[in-house]
């Protein structure tokens, strides 16, 4: 295989890794005031805190997906990286400044007791986990879409341009699978009410995300001439939130999650499928597309990438297995700590 | 103000900041992984508690040095596309290699150290915070090299057919000459960062206790991190001017221009003398009247060069050389190949005298600690918020100092910084962008300077000895 295209799955790969394990904590994030919800503020916080310590020690390790994502398009596809990030501009900004209030949020919200500062880095959260998933969804099926792009690789369109009805309903497809996943997280990490809460909110969300997939995936398909692997990957994504449903319906939370986690990674390959070769289709002249090869860096960079792919994204997948094996268990609202505890939170119970 | 303007002012916005909390997360990394190991060769309970008690402080900055990173990096393709496209192939390796290999240890890990009291076995979790000092040593060894390649571009070659830089030798990038002296210049100035929040932080807490006659008993604790951070400082600081001398040197050799700015020498002494170095100055710094006022003889020449008599080219004569040398090619070519001189000579005296400050007060507090002793003086108020302040500025100086001074250059001698704007963005993209990085991360600092006094006034918390346990019992630290 061309060293190009095993950097285009690679990419692929980590993309799909940041919108499955992200995706995961930007949904617990979003249902914080739904599931954090209880019959007295002393009863609200504890939900929230217990919601939140579900992600306590994965949502920082999640995120350098992200990051990783954009490091390797830099390295092995500068064209790639320089169209999409000066394209994307202010969608992008939106994403960094969501990005900088949810997690500054989520590692300040503890660290006061008081109940306006824990207030405020709640609406910082939710804002922060709502607007990702949705500018990133819109970005990259714009992207499987095709976009004004010129001669010289440079993205020629504006903002308006990227808001069409199909990306919309990329943006908003994130949104809601991600809100699915995450509450089959909380309910699989969680005893108690807010177990119950979660399983609640993801079957009727889940419905909603199935249904929001399934168009998503017939649109995209038929805009971008699907093939038979891209129809079979979709086909997964569908059946998988059916079983996923099904099982949350049985109390099986681990297979529940697991269903996501197969809809949202089916879906991203769709994206990829849609667009290989291509990186960066361009709907003003096809001529002018980026390509794994026209956009892609010199043999010897993408040698030296790989092999450090090959040692050390093996390393990283196991510590983090890791990190999720040392916290499998569920937790209660009895287990939170004391030290964080609100002084609300010991006046009334 | 022109997109290159716009975009300039916004790199240097956003990573003037973003390094602010580099250095206090490199440095401070260190001293929590070993108060952490300090108790578990002791089992004194004083150790446990300042490693916990640094731990809190070091996460309240770890958080911004995180999310403003993220930005450095979209930073790149948002408003640089053009020398992203350019040298992407060599620039590229480095940044995915440091999210690869150190970013995913320093979150995992971090979070494993963070929840993890009593649910790991305790020597693998002390291991965990060890392994995230290493990561932000490894961030900082693939970014460094990132930036020696703009610095001094090596293992390199032109490609006509694609117009880009590409890459010839990956060893030759990662062993540059200006890396291999850039990287322990910033490591020992970011220990520098972090043995003076740690003392400083210590000190004060000390002189609070003896000031209300409470929690006396926990002196002798504080006393220890005073020395220890007092030490690290000291012993850093000396690695910081070992390795900045040696930097100047490779610098003189790579960018003469660079160094002749920071002593707005404009002319090169004449054969047989040597260059001085301007302590202080006053007047123009245009070249066109005297202006030093304290001058320390030849120094210049042996900074520059190791011996006294060593020659150091002027600001003019490398001006008609680079104009020679440059001026026919479109992607090399500038009005000008002269730096900001008073940027330049102003912040290469700051940095050298921050880092000074640092390390005097350092010197300061070991010598007021001795015997037991707690100063008390009023003075020494001041001096704790200068120390750590000094000592992180002290790097700020040096990095304006070092990005400034190679200008016009993005990439020295090959690609000038005008060349690298993203052509698609517009000015009032830039402008938005800016406005909302500033107020944001102005509204922050505000946050995080607060909530970091907020717990540095807490003190350390009373001493819990960690249980092990599995699942039911209560979590030792939750959300």
């Amino acid at each position: 295989m061309e060293l190009t295209t095993v950097w285009f799955i690679l990419i692929a790969v980590l993309w799909t890794g940041y919108f499955i394990l992200e995706g995961f904590d930007f949904g617990v994030g979003m249902m914080l005031p739904i599931v954090g919800k209880g019959k007295n503020a002393a009863e609200t916080e504890k939900r929230r805190r217990l919601v939140l310590t579900t992600i306590g020690p994965f949502w920082d390790g999640n995120e350098v997906w992200l990051i990783t994502a954009g490091g390797a398009m830099f390295a092995a596809f500068p064209h790639w990286y320089a169209t999409m990030f000066s394209g994307f501009y202010l969608p992008l900004l939106l994403v960094l400044v969501a990005l900088i209030v949810r997690n500054v949020g989520l590692e300040y919200r503890p660290k006061r007791n008081d109940m306006t500062w824990r207030r405020r880095w709640d609406l910082m959260i939710v804002f922060g986990s709502v607007l990702p998933p949705l500018l990133l969804g819109v970005a990259l099926t714009n992207t499987v879409r095709g976009l004004p792009i010129d001669q010289n690789m440079e993205f020629t369109g504006s903002l308006l341009s990227l808001l069409n009805p199909l990306s919309l309903l990329g943006g908003v497809t994130h949104v809601v699978v991600s809100l699915a996943h995450g509450a089959f997280f909380v309910a699989l990490k969680t005893k108690g009410d807010v177990r119950e809460l979660a399983r609640g909110l993801g079957a009727r969300v889940g419905v909603v995300a199935g249904v929001l997939v399934a168009a998503l995936l017939l649109w995209l398909g038929v805009a971008s001439d699907g093939t038979a692997l891209t129809w079979a990957t979709s086909a997964v994504a569908v059946v998988a939130l059916v079983a996923a449903l099904a099982f949350n319906r049985r109390g099986a939370e681990g297979a529940a999650f697991a269903g996501t986690f197969v809809t949202i990674g089916m879906t991203v390959a769709t994206y990829f499928l849609l667009l290989f070769p291509d990186v960066m289709p361009s709907s003003t002249n096809e001529a002018w597309s980026l390509t794994t090869t026209n956009a892609a860096s010199s043999h010897l960079t993408l040698t030296i990438m790989t092999w450090a792919a090959v040692i050390f994204l093996p390393i990283v997948l196991a510590y983090s297995a890791y990190n999720y094996w040392v916290f499998r268990k569920r937790v209660s609202i009895q287990m939170l700590s004391e030290e964080s505890a609100p002084q609300i939170e010991r006046v009334e119970s | 103000m022109g997109n290159l303007d716009l975009a300039r002012w916004q790199f240097a916005i956003t990573t003037v900041y973003h390094f602010l909390f580099v250095p206090i997360t490199i440095g401070m990394s260190a001293f929590v992984a070993a108060f952490h190991t300090a108790y578990l060769r002791t089992r004194k309970p004083e150790y446990m508690r300042l490693s916990k008690f640094y731990g809190k402080l070091f996460t309240i900055n770890f958080a911004l040095g995180l999310v403003t990173g993220i930005v450095q990096e979209f930073q790149f393709g948002m408003n640089w596309s053009n020398y992203s496209r350019f040298v992407g192939d060599i620039f590229g390796a480095p940044l995915a290699l440091e999210a690869l290999l150190a970013f995913f240890l320093e979150s995992t890990f971090l979070g494993l150290w963070l929840f993890g009291w009593g649910r790991i076995p305790e020597k693998l979790h002390n291991a965990c915070i060890w392994i995230v000092h290493i990561g932000t040593l490894l961030s900082a060894y693939f970014i460094l090299a990132a930036n020696s390649f703009m610095q001094n571009p090596v293992g390199w070659r032109f490609n006509p057919e694609t117009n880009r830089a590409e890459l010839t030798d990956f060893v030759a990038v990662l062993l540059n000459k200006v890396q291999l002296v850039a990287f322990p210049h910033v490591v020992t100035a970011c220990f520098m960062v972090g043995g003076a929040i740690v003392m400083s932080v210590a000190l004060f807490m000390m002189r609070r206790h003896r000031r209300s006659e409470e929690r006396t008993e926990d002196i002798p604790m504080y006393r220890k991190a005073v020395k220890a951070g007092a030490v690290v400082t000291l012993i850093a600081g000396i690695g910081v001017a070992i390795t900045g001398d040696l930097q100047g040197k490779v610098m003189t050799e790579v960018q003469p221009m660079k160094m002749a700015a920071a002593e707005a020498l404009y002319d090169t002494p004449p054969d047989g003398q040597c260059a001085n170095f301007s302590v202080l100055s006053i007047g123009t710094l245009d070249g066109s009247e005297a202006k030093e006022i304290v001058e320390v003889p030849c120094l210049l020449s042996f900074l520059g060069t190791g011996s006294f008599d060593g020659k150091v080219e002027g600001i003019r004569d490398l001006e008609a050389a680079y104009q020679e040398k440059y001026k026919d090619n479109p992607v090399t070519y500038s009005a000008s190949y002269v730096p900001n001189i008073p940027v330049s000579y102003w912040n290469f005296r700051f940095m050298i005298g921050a880092g000074v400050a640092a390390a005097a007060i350092a010197a300061l507090a070991l010598f007021s600690i001795r015997k037991n002793r707690v100063p008390m003086q009023r003075w020494w108020g001041p001096l704790l918020v200068i120390a750590p302040l000094a000592a992180v500025f002290g790097n700020s100086f040096g990095w304006i100092f070092t990005e400034m001074g190679r200008q016009p250059w993005v990439v020295f001698g090959v690609y000038t910084t005008a060349q690298g704007v993203s052509p698609s963005v517009t000015s009032s993209d830039i402008i938005i962008s800016m406005t909302v990085y500033t107020l944001l991360y102005a509204a922050l600092a505000v946050v995080e300077v607060r909530l970091f006094m907020r717990y540095v006034r807490k003190g350390a918390e009373p001493y819990e000895p960690v249980t092990q346990h599995e699942g039911e019992d209560q979590l030792s630290f939750s959300y």
